[in-house]
């Protein structure tokens, strides 16, 4: 993975809005799917908003995660899978790396796990000597440029098919072509390769259900299927939230889930795994772990403030709505989880001071929230973790981040209480403006923090006489405002 | 809430100094309803820069003093959408953990309205007498459509305007980038989604763009004036106060 540097927002950013393609690209994901969740929902009860159902939903199941994840391992174990629970990430990898060692594994075939990329376990296995190969197309794309990927659900959302075309012509050693379905046919022919020697699957989930005790993967390729069967043990890694508790609950998020994604009522493939393969049936691993990984997110349950981020179902429905996410694609955010979820979640899990810009990088516009399948209130969020930036919080190891800024808005909120101390600074600053490069009466440049305004903007002067003088004249003398 | 015959004016901060003829315009068109008309001296702004920035305790100071200010008006009425937003909903969060001051703000709130909100819901007018030659298009700013849930007023009083026709823009719910210090802040991203925003403007062939929200409306006019882009930008009370 590269550019995995929160830090590196603002610069990232700035290139990305040069980026005329990556723009076509998203604005198309845009179109097609963002904003048409809305109407999707709709159509699934007329006059009636599932959103709020499944919001419901997920706040039972999360309120009582740790019998729902209880009930969801008794049931796994049942049927002769295992379970481990992984407080941290590299916990969980080196769970990964356990059994890939009992397997003298030297192969492992991956998909459909954002996790993974949280965990870093690419790299892990790399390392290991293990060769790790991506199976869903687009991950597997990003995998051969050495990327990190750039959507949620769509992760090489930023290439073009001729891209695509040159990529494979180089890694694959094939004849140069931009015809999609050929270079599908291209990387299925690769992939089925990996997936016939491989030794290990790895896959994430879209959900478990407690209640069944099995995990649900969707797919529109299905590669997915296989990956999860074929190799002689398969380990799924999911984080603590991504559970249901009953098949009803799971079934109703599943259909959210879909519209929300990709628009779609349902996936072309739902793939139900939970356990190995049983005497009387035909494929299937051998051993089946499935491994929940905390890495973070307790912390976030134990925040009655947060902990309504961990009802995302990782639709990645509010980056297609997302104008910042729009102008600046995925990258920018430099953490797998881009977008306005992103913005809330990644700063919980990795550090609030190290990701402060993607708390504060955002309009707060609230689109997300509008299109978002179980309602999250990501704006509200964002503005909350400001505030710890704006006044450090010991709960969450924050450090204020700028002492002159809180104390420009206190002496700021000083003045504005007391009217005849913004009237007398208003005097000041009708003067100084004077001093200021202007054109047709604007603006043309600020000073100090505010100059980045003016980059690219004029902005407005203050008034010779403000609302305020104007009524006050208009008492005396009836005229004016 | 029933027909009130005396409104308080809630000119916020970037109103009352840099256009004040924005709270003229709205002055004018309230006073035509027939309205008494008051303004407290000691008004100035809602705290909604402070909270988003993250300063709430800054923020909380700024609402108290308006509640101070406003406690005792019989319907408040405000040209800007967010800050009719901060006070509605961002108040409540703030005095979450202090009753006397929550309760103080639920009432101030409820009698707090944006100004097309209040001409077509309070006083259910859409004809307010005005007229405008020309084509406009108009922004849907972000606090005041989702915040507030503000769509159809304007645009109902809009097509009330004689000589005015309204043509709708590509994603006009789209944010125009400015998000309060974020402007200035991120530019680079500011920008881009305000560019956005002014070429769906001018695909509208139009050349005017109205708005609620002179933040949004500051922020457009910012480029059109740097860029001389032939598109005229104006605050909705200014059109509904343009007569024969
Ligand atoms: S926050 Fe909502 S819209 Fe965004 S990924 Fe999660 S569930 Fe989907």
């Amino acid at each position: 993975m590269l550019n995995q540097d929160p830090l590196k927002y603002r610069e990232l950013a700035a290139k990305a809005v040069e980026d005329k393609q990556l723009h076509r690209a998203l604005a198309k994901m845009r179109d097609k799917v963002g904003r048409n969740a809305v109407n999707l929902y709709n159509q699934l009860s007329p006059g009636h908003d599932p959103r709020q159902d499944a919001k419901a939903v997920r706040r039972k199941i999360v309120d009582n995660l740790d019998v729902v994840l209880e009930t969801l391992s008794a049931n796994i174990r049942a049927r002769g899978g295992h379970v481990h629970l992984a407080e941290t990430g590299e916990d969980a990898v080196e769970y990964c790396l356990g059994v890939a060692r009992r397997f003298e594994v030297s192969r492992v075939v991956k998909g459909k796990s954002m996790l993974s990329e949280e965990i870093h376990l690419n790299d892990a296995l790399e390392a290991a000597g293990i060769e790790t190969v991506e199976t869903d197309l687009g991950e597997y794309i990003v995998q051969l440029k050495g990327e990190a990927p750039s959507h949620i659900i769509a992760p090489a959302i930023h290439y073009t098919r001729e891209q695509v075309g040159e990529l494979f012509a180089e890694k694959l050693d094939q004849p140069y072509t931009d015809d999609p379905p050929t270079l599908t046919a291209m990387a299925r022919k690769a992939l089925r390769e990996k997936m016939l020697t491989a030794d290990m699957g790895i896959s994430g989930g879209n959900t478990a259900c407690a209640e069944t005790g099995h995990v649900t993967i969707v797919s529109n390729e299905g590669n997915i299927r296989m990956a999860t069967t074929m190799p002689r043990v398969h380990v799924v890694l999911l984080g603590i939230e991504k559970i249901a508790a009953t098949l009803e609950d799971h079934d109703i998020l599943l259909r959210m889930l879909t519209r929300a994604a990709a628009g779609q009522k349902i996936s072309t493939y739902v793939s139900y795994v939970g356990g190995p393969r049983l005497p009387d049936e035909p494929d299937g691993p051998e051993e089946f772990h499935l491994v929940l990984v905390d890495n973070g997110r307790s912390r976030i349950l134990a925040d009655p403030d947060f902990r309504e981020v961990l009802h995302c179902v990782r639709c990645g429905g509010c980056l297609n709505v997302c104008p910042v996410y729009m102008a600046i694609g995925g990258h920018s955010y430099g953490s797998p989880y881009c977008g306005p979820i992103g913005a809330v979640f990644t700063p919980l899990t990795r550090g609030i001071n190290t990701c402060h810009h993607l708390c504060q990088g955002e309009t707060l516009c609230g689109a997300c929230k509008q299109v978002c399948p179980v309602d999250n209130d990501l704006p509200r969020m964002l503005s909350l973790l400001r505030s710890k930036l704006a006044d450090g919080d010991r709960r969450w190891d924050v450090r204020r981040q700028s002492l002159p800024t809180k104390l420009v808005f206190g002496a700021w909120s000083v003045i504005m209480r007391h009217r005849r101390m913004y009237d007398a600074l208003s005097v000041m600053a009708r003067f100084g403006q004077r001093l200021l490069p202007r054109k047709n009466g604007w603006i043309r440049r600020l000073p100090g923090p505010l100059g980045g305004w003016t980059r690219g903007r004029d902005f407005p002067p203050l008034a010779q006489e403000s609302f305020a003088d104007r009524w006050a004249r208009r008492d005396k003398t009836g005229r004016g405002a | 809430m029933t027909k009130p015959k005396r409104v308080t004016l809630f000119i916020q901060c970037i109103v009352d100094s840099c256009f004040p003829a924005v709270g003229e315009a709205m002055v004018k068109v309230l006073e035509r309803q027939g309205l008494a008309l008051d303004y407290p001296a000691n008004q100035t702004c809602c705290g909604q820069p402070a909270f988003n920035a993250g300063y709430r305790d800054e923020a909380a100071r700024l609402a108290s003093h308006y509640l101070d200010v406003f406690e005792d008006a019989e319907a408040i009425v405000c040209p800007s959408g967010s800050c009719v937003h901060m006070v509605r909903h961002h108040y409540m969060e703030l005095f979450a953990k202090d009753p006397r001051q929550l309760d103080r703000a639920r009432r101030v709130a409820a009698k707090t309205f944006e100004f097309t909100e209040f001409l077509v819901e309070v006083l259910g007018v859409t004809d307010v007498g005005a007229t405008w030659n020309g084509q406009v298009t108009y922004h849907d700013s972000c606090h005041l459509l989702r915040g507030l849930g503000v769509k159809d007023q304007p645009r109902a009083l809009l097509s009330g305007v004689r000589g005015l026709t309204l043509v709708e823009m590509t994603r006009s719910d789209e944010c125009c980038g400015f998000g309060g210090t974020f402007s200035a802040k991120y530019p680079e991203i500011s920008e881009a989604l305000l560019e956005t925003k002014l070429a769906n403007i001018q695909a509208t062939g139009t050349g005017a763009v109205v708005g609620c929200d002179m933040g949004c409306l500051m922020h457009m006019q910012g480029m059109i004036r740097r860029r001389e882009l032939p598109i005229s930008v104006h605050h909705i009370a200014e059109i509904l106060a343009g007569e024969e």
